[in-house]
């Protein structure tokens, strides 16, 4: 399969080795992957933050860069999720039926990474092998918009050594909310703060999770308080080892 | 007869962040807020997933709502006809002053010089309490979490349970000076044999009550009260007038639909199967009841709410307050911070709303967007949705102005929506920060100190720095059908 890889502006600039494991995983599973240099932002910062009509042009030149693509991958649930909850209002808000008729073609071949594996895919064991404590932090998008489930914690328990510590209220936000660390920067804190105790209440040594957003924020934290925990991308941790062959074999 | 006009609520006198650093200090009533919205929240967790056919019963509360407000000029006529059939009198307030007055005048004409009351937070919301006293009328509250609101002179924080900022030891220092009860201990028991003492004998007395309202019925002209302490069915029962005060929105077309509504309000409120009391009246019977009821339906800047397509659904809101046990924000801040009678996700949307967006314009942004609240309301509000619905009202207006047009915000995002649409801008702008974030790194590769307003983020949080290569620089040299090209000319292969 073909597979366009949106790396999402954060990532291309802060995270580039999720990017560089989402392209190995995949190579891996015998997929030719394509990177297309045009991308640039999902458009979620400013929709969120209210800044609507500036969305809009970000939104229509995502669908151009994308519209030909076979599937588009995206290693950011949050990313996905703006596309799948707010791209069909954007495009009706801007009057523009060409762009609601193109935006709803696209949607269904976009996919967040531990979701084109496991839903796209069917493969739950990608062959990694990654011998540490991890505890899974669930984004709030993953969960509350594209309904993950426990697809990425099947993906991980079929990682050979690693050791998976469940997490206290897994279902309470980080408290990142973009925008909201800045314009809310002492309650966000504050929950910032619940969030890192209940992580090293787990005694891992790395924090995973499929969005690289929250990941910033609680390393941010975790630095700051010189703990030795780390976080990493789901996508670096099923890109680690390989031992055994890739899972697409069986 | 003369009439003070006070304005009581001294709501909104700060914006949200900064109410939330103060009340964040407030470790007391921090811990306070979280156990209590914990607990209500692991008992709605509970009843709810008892239930095979909740979706459905949201899709039902929802659809039902939703019909009810795009015909709301129907169903309060209906209503309107019904309930004045029945014996009952209607009245039409369009703000909170006009209700005051007539409420006002309705206690004055009976001679009243004290009233009971259930909890009703549209009284809240109009300044009753305040408006009473001051023309000599003393409100007394009979809800237990309102008496100790009332006693502790304070304001609600969370709409359901009012007082749930407060805990079981202040209660007892409250109780022992305000019902003068030196030895009283301070088990739930105690506290609640005190509030009965007290409250027992108002009931007797007075005779004049005003309510709330959870449904206004259309077809028969009846209001339904749903509580847990039995004070209300004193309340509505006993006194000799009946004053309800009802907003506009809380019609429903059908009795019948109460069968949604009865399931999923308690579970969602209190995680109740059922609420202990649930009341229904229509008019008056003779013999049986207040002889004189009166209902007051409060518009106060709800009609404008339903002309927002993108936001009208705000109003099906049934004031369960399952999205302040959600919220996680609101677990941080309680109720006060939003400086609202509405607290919570729901009044982060309502209260501007309700203000004409004059007022409570930071409340749309005291979310980080999790989508707890839309997760666990029994009508569907998609409560995210509306936040940024309004963050853009907010935007637009503020963008009309020199000031909103100048600010760092503004000037931001506008530089920010240009890179993002050029990937080449983008790629440029990504260069000339990995050079330009050099001021900032510190030693151990951190960004430790941010200027402006991005140190909201460093006060708490360290930055990765910006590696030295982007993913597509990364990809232009070592993937590209181009890399092998330029790994040759370095001297290297890809083979």
């Amino acid at each position: 399969m073909r597979i366009s890889l949106f790396i999402t502006c954060y990532n291309d600039a802060l995270f580039p080795e999720t990017g560089k494991a989402v392209v190995s995983v995949l190579e891996r599973l015998g997929h030719e992957i394509e990177f297309r240099p045009e991308q640039t932002c999902c458009g979620q910062m400013h929709w969120n933050t209210g800044y609507l009509r500036e969305a809009v042009p970000i939104i229509r030149h995502f669908v151009r860069v994308y519209q030909d693509a076979e599937t588009v991958v995206i290693p950011s649930s949050s990313c996905v999720a703006m596309m799948r909850d707010h791209y069909v209002k954007a495009a009706e808000m801007d009057g523009d039926a060409k762009l609601v008729a193109e935006v709803e073609a696209l949607l269904p071949r976009i996919y967040e990474f531990s979701e084109f594996l496991v839903r796209g895919l069917g493969i739950e064991d990608v062959g990694a092998s990654y011998p540490h404590k991890v505890t899974y932090h669930a984004s709030c998008h993953s969960m509350r918009s594209l309904h993950l489930g426990d697809i990425p914690i099947r993906l991980l328990k079929n990682v050979r050594g690693l050791d998976l510590q469940p997490i206290q209220n897994i279902q309470e936000c980080c408290g990142f909310g973009g925008t909201f660390s800045i314009k809310n920067a002492d309650v966000s804190s504050a929950m910032l703060a619940d969030k890192v105790r209940n992580v090293l209440n787990t005694g891992a040594e790395v924090c995973t999770a499929v969005d690289n957003s929250c990941l910033m924020h609680l390393y941010g934290s975790l630095h700051r308080q010189r703990t030795f925990v780390r976080t990493a991308h789901l996508a670096e941790i099923l890109a680690s080892g390989h031992a055994d062959s890739p899972g697409v074999v069986a | 007869m003369s009439e003070l006009e006070v304005h009581a609520t001294e709501w909104h006198t700060r914006d949200f962040p900064t109410a939330a650093k103060d009340l964040l200090q407030d470790s007391q009533t921090r811990k306070n807020v979280q156990h209590a919205t914990n607990v209500i929240q692991g008992k709605r967790n509970t009843v709810v997933a008892e239930l095979p056919d909740w979706e459905d019963l949201r899709e039902a509360g929802s659809q039902v709502r939703a019909h009810a407000l795009r015909h709301l000029d129907y169903y309060l006529t209906q209503f309107e006809e019904n309930c004045t059939r029945a014996g009952g009198h209607v009245h039409w307030a369009s703000d909170a002053a006009e209700a005051n007055r007539i409420i006002l005048g309705l206690v004055q004409k009976h001679q009243a010089t004290e009233v009971i009351k259930i909890k009703t937070m549209t009284s809240e919301e109009v300044g009753l309490n305040a408006h009473l006293e001051a023309n000599g009328i003393r409100p007394i509250e009979t809800d237990l979490a309102e008496l100790i609101i009332q006693m502790g002179k304070d304001r609600p924080s969370h709409f359901v349970a009012p007082a749930l900022h407060v805990n079981r030891q202040q209660v007892r220092a409250m109780f022992q000076r305000e019902m003068n009860l030196p030895d009283l201990g301070d088990e739930p028991e105690d506290l609640a044999t005190a509030a009965r003492n007290y409250l027992r004998e108002k009931f007797l007395r007075i005779k004049v009550a005003i309510s709330g309202g959870n449904f206004l019925i259309a077809d028969s002209g009846g209001i339904c009260i749903t509580e847990s302490e039995g004070n209300g069915r004193m309340c509505l029962t006993l006194p000799d007038v009946l004053i309800s005060i009802v907003g506009i929105e809380k019609v429903i077309p059908s009795y019948r639909d109460l069968e949604i509504f009865l399931q999923t309000l308690p579970r969602s409120a209190t995680g109740e199967r059922m609420n202990p009391y649930n009341s229904t009246w229509c008019g008056v019977h003779p013999g049986d009841g207040p002889q004189e009821f009166h209902v007051v339906l409060l518009d106060n800047g709800r009609s404008p709410i339903l002309a927002d397509k993108e936001a009208s659904q705000t109003l099906k809101c049934i004031r369960c307050a399952a999205c302040l046990n959600a919220c996680p924000v609101y677990h941080q801040t309680g109720g006060h911070a939003y400086e609202s009678v509405y607290a919570g996700p729901i009044g982060a949307i309502l209260t501007p709303q309700l203000q004409s967006m004059k007022e409570g314009r930071s409340l749309p942004y005291a979310s980080s967007l999790c989508g707890a609240c839309y997760e666990v309301c029994p009508v569907k509000i998609n409560i995210p949705e509306v936040l940024i619905h309004l963050r853009g009202k907010v935007v637009r207006e503020d963008q009309a102005t020199l000031g909103g047009k100048l600010s760092l915000w503004n000037i931001g995002m506008q530089a920010a929506a240009f890179l993002f649409k050029d990937s080449g801008r983008l790629a440029m702008a990504e260069h000339m920060g990995q050079i330009g974030q050099k001021v900032l790194v510190s030693k151990n590769g951190f960004i430790e100190w941010m200027p402006l307003m991005l140190s909201g983020w460093t006060q708490t949080r360290d930055l990765k720095a910006m590696p030295a290569q982007s993913f597509r620089d990364w990809w232009a040299k070592e993937k590209s059908p181009n890399a092998s090209a330029n790994l040759r000319a370095e001297g290297r292969s890809n083979d």
